[in-house]
C-alpha cells in the first residue's frame, strides 16, 4: 500500500472509531452457527433492546446451566424448553462459552 | 491520494454509499489491494438485509451491495397491530441507514429486471447491468392474481390483501374504521403453503381486538381454503374467551373456499357457488415467488424455488442462492424469522464457498409469536437440521404453546413477542 497522506491517515482513525470491523470477521465456526439463532430474540449477538433477556457477556458456566434446566423442565419458561430441547451437551457449551466472550 | 483511491479507499471502509459503488465498474478494489468479491443480494427484507449484515460480519473484505425497490422497508410481523389499531405504520418501519453505515453495505434503492445466470449479471433499471460474483434473492413472495376469479391488482386497492405489509395494512385499516357497528368483516386465507401461516388467525384475532372496544355488534368470518390452521386449538380456545362468538371460521370442505370475488358488489363467491357479502373483506390470495425469481427462472412447476437446503444454492442455477419466502426450504414455515435464519445460513455457505473452507453444520430456527390481544400470546417454535438433504424439525423439540395456560403465562408471551419484535428488527437493521 501507498504510504499513507496525513488525510488519508485521519480518515483511517475515524473509520476505526466510528466504522465496521476491519479485521478479518468471524471465523465460520459451529459455535458461530448455532449461536446465531439466539438472536433473532436474544438480538444482536445476545444483546437485547426488549424485553427479552440479554445474554451477552453472561458467564459461559450461567448459561450453560440455565440452558439445561430450560432443558429438563426444572427451570420454567414460555419458549425456551422448546428451543433448548433441541440442543446436545456439547452445543450448548458451544453457545454458552461464545456468548460469553462478547464484549459489551 | 487521488479521487479514486479515495474512493476505493473510503469504499473498503463502509464509508461510502451505494450508489457511488455501482457507479463505478463494479471492480472495486479492497484496501490492501487485493481484488473484492462482488456480492449482491435481492431483496431488502428479513432474508435480504439479514444475510447482507451477516456477510460483512462474517468477512469484512467483501463487497456486498444490496437492492432494495423502497427506500424503507415495512414489516409484514407486527402489521396486524396497525391493522387492529395498537401501533402506527412508522412503528414497524425500518431504514437501512446502519446497514449502510455501520455494517458497510453498499445500500441500493433499485428495481432488477433480469439476471442473467451464464455472464453473472443483473440488469438493474435504468442503470444497467452489475457483475456478481455470488448472488443471493430474496424476492419475498408475489400473489397469484386471478386465481380467485375477479381479484387481480386492481381490486386489492378496494379488497385489500394487506399481505405485503404498507399501503395495504393503512387500507385495511381505514375500512375498519369507517365500517359501521354491526358490520361484517371476512377474512378469506389461501390453501398451503403461503406467507405467515398464523398471520390470517393473529389478524382476526386483533380486528376482534378493535372491535370489541369500538363496534362490539360486529362479526368476522373466516372463510378458510384450508381444513385446519396454525395453532388452531390455542386461537379457538383464546377467541371463545376473549370474544364469545364474534369469530367464526369456516373450513373449506364446509363451504370456507373462495373461488371468485365481486368487488363491486363486495362479496365473495365459494365453491358451491353461495355467497358472502362482507362490510369490510380481506381477500389473502394464493402465492407464489418474488417476480424476479419467477422471471430469472429459478423456480419450478410449484411457482417456489428449489435449492440446494444446506447452502441455499438454487437447484436451477448453483451461482445463485434464494432465501426466504420464494424457497423450498424442507420443513421451515414462510415465516419473516425463518427468512433471517435462512439469510444467516445462506451468507456463511457463501463466505466459506469464496475462501474454498467448509461450511459447518447447518442450524436453523423459528419462533413465530401471535397476539391474540395485547396481553395474551402464543408462540410456535421449531429448530431445524439437515437430513438427507431435507430441512426437518428436531424431533422433541419446538411445538407450540400449551393449553390451558394462565393469565400469566399468556402475559408473558404477550410480552415477549414484543421483545422478539425489537430483538429481530435490530438484529437486522441496527
Amino acid at each position: 500500500m501507498k504510504r499513507l497522506t496525513v488525510q488519508a491517515r485521519f480518515l483511517f482513525s475515524l473509520a476505526i472509531l466510528l466504522g465496521p470491523p476491519v479485521g478479518m470477521g468471524e471465523e465460520l465456526s459451529r459455535a458461530m452457527m448455532l449461536s446465531n439463532s439466539c438472536m433473532g430474540c436474544h438480538g444482536p449477538q445476545g444483546v437485547s433492546p426488549g424485553s427479552i433477556p440479554s445474554i451477552a457477556g453472561k458467564s459461559a458456566d450461567f448459561i450453560e446451566q440455565a440452558l439445561k434446566e430450560f432443558r429438563s423442565g426444572e427451570r420454567s419458561s414460555t419458549v425456551m424448553q422448546r428451543h433448548a430441547k433441541a440442543y446436545s451437551d456439547e452445543e450448548i457449551t458451544l453457545i454458552a462459552r461464545y456468548f460469553a466472550a462478547v464484549k459489551q | 491520494m487521488t479521487n479514486t483511491t479515495r474512493r476505493r479507499f473510503l469504499s473498503s471502509l463502509g464509508l461510502v454509499g451505494g450508489a457511488a459503488a455501482l457507479a463505478g465498474n463494479g471492480v472495486l478494489l479492497s484496501g490492501c489491494g487485493k481484488k473484492a468479491e462482488e456480492v449482491i443480494v435481492i431483496g431488502g427484507g428479513f432474508g435480504g438485509a439479514t444475510c447482507a449484515k451477516t456477510l460483512r460480519r462474517l468477512d469484512p473484505s467483501l463487497h456486498v451491495t444490496l437492492i432494495e425497490r423502497d427506500s424503507r422497508f415495512v414489516t409484514c410481523p407486527f402489521s396486524n397491530t396497525v391493522i387492529g389499531g395498537m401501533n402506527r405504520l412508522e412503528d414497524i418501519t425500518h431504514d437501512y441507514a446502519a446497514l449502510r453505515d455501520r455494517h458497510g453495505v453498499n445500500v441500493f434503492q433499485g428495481n432488477v429486471v433480469g439476471i442473467n445466470p451464464a455472464a453473472k449479471t443483473i440488469d438493474l433499471e435504468g442503470v444497467g447491468s452489475r457483475r456478481y460474483d455470488r448472488l443471493v434473492v430474496s424476492p419475498g413472495i408475489d400473489f397469484r392474481w386471478g386465481e380467485v376469479e375477479g381479484y387481480d391488482k386492481a381490486a386489492s386497492l378496494a379488497i385489500p390483501h394487506a399481505w405485503r405489509a404498507g399501503e395495504q395494512t393503512v387500507l385495511l385499516r381505514r375500512q375498519l374504521e369507517a365500517m359501521p357497528d354491526g358490520g361484517t368483516v371476512i377474512i378469506a386465507p389461501p390453501g398451503n403453503p403461503y406467507r405467515c401461516p398464523p398471520g390470517p388467525y393473529e389478524r382476526a384475532s386483533l380486528i376482534a381486538h378493535y372491535l370489541k372496544q369500538h363496534k362490539p355488534r360486529s362479526k368476522i368470518l373466516i372463510l378458510d381454503a384450508k381444513e385446519k390452521f396454525s395453532k388452531q386449538a390455542l386461537f379457538e380456545e383464546a377467541w371463545k374467551q376473549l370474544y364469545g362468538d364474534m369469530i367464526e371460521w369456516v373450513k373449506g370442505s364446509e363451504g370456507g373456499t373462495i373461488t371468485a370475488v365481486d368487488v363491486k358488489q363486495r362479496r365473495v363467491i365459494n365453491l358451491i357457488g353461495e355467497d358472502f357479502n362482507g362490510d369490510v373483506i380481506n381477500l389473502i390470495p394464493p402465492q407464489k415467488a418474488g417476480a424476479i425469481a419467477q422471471q430469472a427462472g429459478l423456480t419450478d412447476n410449484s411457482g417456489w424455488c428449489p435449492v440446494d437446503q444446506r447452502t441455499f444454492a438454487s437447484s436451477i442455477h448453483p451461482d445463485i442462492h434464494v432465501i426466504g419466502d420464494a424457497c423450498l426450504a424442507g420443513s421451515m414455515p414462510k415465516s419473516g424469522f425463518a427468512a433471517s435464519s435462512q439469510g444467516k445460513v445462506c451468507a456463511a455457505a457463501v463466505v466459506a464457498s469464496l475462501r474454498g473452507e467448509l461450511l459447518p453444520e447447518p442450524s436453523y430456527v423459528n419462533t413465530c409469536y401471535s397476539l391474540v390481544d395485547p396481553d395474551y400470546g402464543i408462540s410456535v417454535a421449531g429448530v431445524y437440521r439437515l437430513r438427507e438433504g431435507e430441512i426437518v424439525g428436531i424431533e422433541g423439540a419446538g411445538g407450540v404453546s400449551p393449553l390451558e395456560a394462565s393469565p400469566e403465562f399468556r402475559k408473558k408471551e404477550a410480552d415477549y413477542a414484543r421483545g422478539w419484535y425489537a430483538s429481530i428488527t435490530a438484529d437486522i437493521f441496527s
